[in-house]
């Protein structure tokens, strides 16, 4: 793509004031900011639409869009998976039945959740891997755009990457996890405001739904479920229902911080419950916005006469830049300078979730716990501020040796992979097994990550060239059709294992907490919840079976 | 903490869309067109974005004068 886009002052005056309004609403919320559960934790008061609509907005980073779009091209419809089945289940599940443990037991962060159910050992492994976790991942990101920026508009690497890390770190450091979760919100409306004159033109453009599904040709791209299979490249439908819709899905939105994160600020237990259900129902249309670009992008490759063209990146498409190469073709300056802030957006909203979720970890769990317990609330404030800085700091390195070392970052994300498959399995029999104990956890948690490790050292997706992809063991035992349904079933075995060897330790060791101290913590030992709402449609419960029925709708429509 | 957001996003997408639509009103039939199918898509998004950020603001105005009375 030549650097072609065509910004006039307009398009320079939107990216502007929606800088103006991200800072000043960090501004706003600066008096607020006198001790550091006002500033970790938004002092548990926001209201449940504030923090359900962040809970998807922190997940609706830059990568996830530009992702998404990609897969949409590659994969065609069946990227949906990622949404109907890889997430609205999984979010059912925390706020029917996890939420009331994370924010029922004052717990101010997953690992604290731990550390109370289970022991310090437990706590330790998870908030360290977090920690180091979210910190890469917001560097990553933060390469990821700065690079966009600089291949699309010509902008100075360096200069994009500052200003943007600086704008995240200025609103989060002045108003903390409220700021960032008040601006999730307008980033959240801004993302969507922004990629829908795309979405709208191109499908105008390819002749609507019809026409695009006709235009792409290859039908198949346009089920979510009907070529489904071991040959298929998302893999067979044990992957994906049980791999990607159960363990990795819970294991992602049922246990990562930086989401659940956004429900424990909401103001009350029902806020809090209702949370990921409010997320949840933009959560099921997102793919329209997201994917579809992607499968239009295909379609306008084979219309002879759109003249539009996908840059190539080896010897095939690069699909990373369907969103960049669609905002080009399709929109005039003025929606255009739209589009790019919603991309800006995108990539803010993820990056202050992952900068919030770094400084809560990091100073309750890490900071607190091993290092100086016992000092004052205004110490802990000062520190959680610190962190923000250290923490934007670290990131802007990270950005760095993404650049320079490609690889590195590829191996860690890796590595992070192995560390979240088992995840889940730690927290499902820790809240309904009043019997797991501490060493139980952190044993088949950690053997759940080797496991992983070994999977995939004995596995390979199909043509595959180096080792970072897998089969470092030397024998390839199984080659899978691609790289995901590889991390699939990697997940259902870093899973099962977990899970079973969980188990077995907690009933080789003695229990080390009483019925009394898991009060709260553990589903049979916890007061049955009864929810203060009266209207039965804002009840979870019933919230969870309308959403239910809208994903299987949507699902069954799609097939 | 007492920060309405309503209040900010409606703010917000009103001003945008009052430049865009003015912006696409004296932009019509400009050859930058062409590539959005011939569709102003400014003028189109701008009163899409008045509108949006309006129904936000009315609600935000009316639960301030409420406070305040």
């Amino acid at each position: 793509m030549n650097a072609s886009f065509a910004l006039s002052w307009l398009d320079y005056a939107i990216m502007l004031i929606y800088f103006v309004f991200v800072l000043g609403i960090g501004w706003a919320l600066k008096k607020y900011m006198k001790d550091a559960s006002a500033f970790l934790e938004a002092g548990r008061s926001l209201p449940a639409w504030v923090t359900g609509l962040a809970f998807i907005s922190a997940n609706l980073g830059a990568l996830e869009v530009i992702g998404m779009a990609a897969s949409g091209a590659k994969y065609g419809l069946a990227t949906v998976h990622f949404y109907w089945i890889g997430a609205i289940p999984a979010m059912i599940f925390l706020a029917i039945f996890m939420m009331p443990f994370y924010y029922g037991s004052k717990a101010r962060s997953v690992p604290e959740y731990l550390k109370l159910r289970f022991d310090e050992k437990t706590r330790g492994l998870n908030a360290v891997s977090f920690a180091i976790m979210t910190i890469f991942a917001s560097g990553i990101s933060m390469y990821a755009l700065a690079l966009l920026l600089e291949n699309l508009l010509g902008w100075n690497f360096h200069l994009s990457l500052i200003i943007s890390a600086v704008i995240v770190l200025v609103y989060t450091y002045l108003g903390g996890l409220s700021s960032a979760i008040y601006n999730e919100v307008l980033q959240f409306f801004l993302i969507v405001i922004g990629f829908l004159p795309l979405v709208i033109l191109g499908l105008i453009h390819v002749g609507g739904w019809e026409g695009m599904v006709a235009n792409m040709n290859s039908p198949e791209l346009a089920h979510s479920w009907k070529h489904i299979g071991p040959q298929h490249e998302m893999g067979s439908w044990m992957g994906i229902v049980f791999g990607l819709g159960f363990v990795l899905s819970f294991g992602y939105w049922c246990t990562n911080f930086l989401v659940v994160q956004r429900a424990m600020a909401a103001g009350s237990m029902s806020a809090a419950r209702k949370t990921p259900l409010i997320g949840a129902i933009p959560k099921m249309f997102i793919p329209f916005l997201v994917i579809v670009p992607g499968m239009i992008a295909i379609a306008l490759l084979n219309m002879a006469d759109s003249g539009y063209a996908l840059p190539l990146k080896g010897n095939s498409y690069d699909y990373d830049l369907v969103i960049p190469s669609l905002l080009q073709y399709y929109l005039p300056t003025g929606v255009l300078g739209l589009g790019l802030t919603a991309l800006m957006a995108s990539f803010m909203s993820g990056m202050a979730g992952n900068v919030t979720a770094f400084n809560t970890v990091f100073t309750y769990d890490i900071y607190q716990s091993y290092i100086k317990p016992n000092k004052s609330d205004k110490h802990y404030l000062r520190v959680g501020q610190i962190t923000t800085i250290v923490g934007v700091g670290v990131s802007i390195l990270t950005a760095y040796v993404a650049a320079m070392f490609n690889n590195v970052m590829d191996f860690l994300q890796l590595i992070f992979a192995f560390i979240n498959a088992p995840l889940f399995a730690t927290f499902v029999l820790g809240m309904f097994a009043k019997r797991t104990t501490g060493h139980g956890a952190f044993w088949g948690l950690l053997s759940g990550i080797l496991s992983a490790a070994l999977v995939h050292g004995f596995t390979q997706p199909a043509g595959a060239t180096s080792l970072i992809k897998g089969g470092w063991m030397g024998t390839t035992l199984k080659t899978f059709p691609s790289e995901m349904a590889q991390n699939f079933n990697i997940a259902i075995v870093a899973f099962s294992v977990a899970l079973v060897l969980t188990f077995v330790i907690s009933l080789a060791t003695k229990r080390t907490k009483t019925d009394e101290e898991l009060k709260g913590l553990v589903y049979s030992l916890t007061p049955k919840y009864v929810d203060e709402e009266k209207v039965w449609y804002k009840k979870p419960v019933a919230l969870s079976v309308i959403i239910g029925a809208i994903a299987i709708a949507l699902s069954i429509i799609f097939w | 903490m007492g920060l309405d957001i309503k209040f900010p996003i409606g703010l917000m997408f009103t001003i945008f869309g009052i430049m865009l639509t003015i912006f696409g009103f004296f932009t019509t039939g400009n050859e930058m067109y062409v590539r959005s199918l011939s569709i102003n898509i400014n003028l189109w998004s701008g009163i899409f974005m008045v509108l949006f950020g309006v129904s936000m603001l009315i609600p935000a105005i009316m639960q301030r004068k409420k406070k305040n009375v």
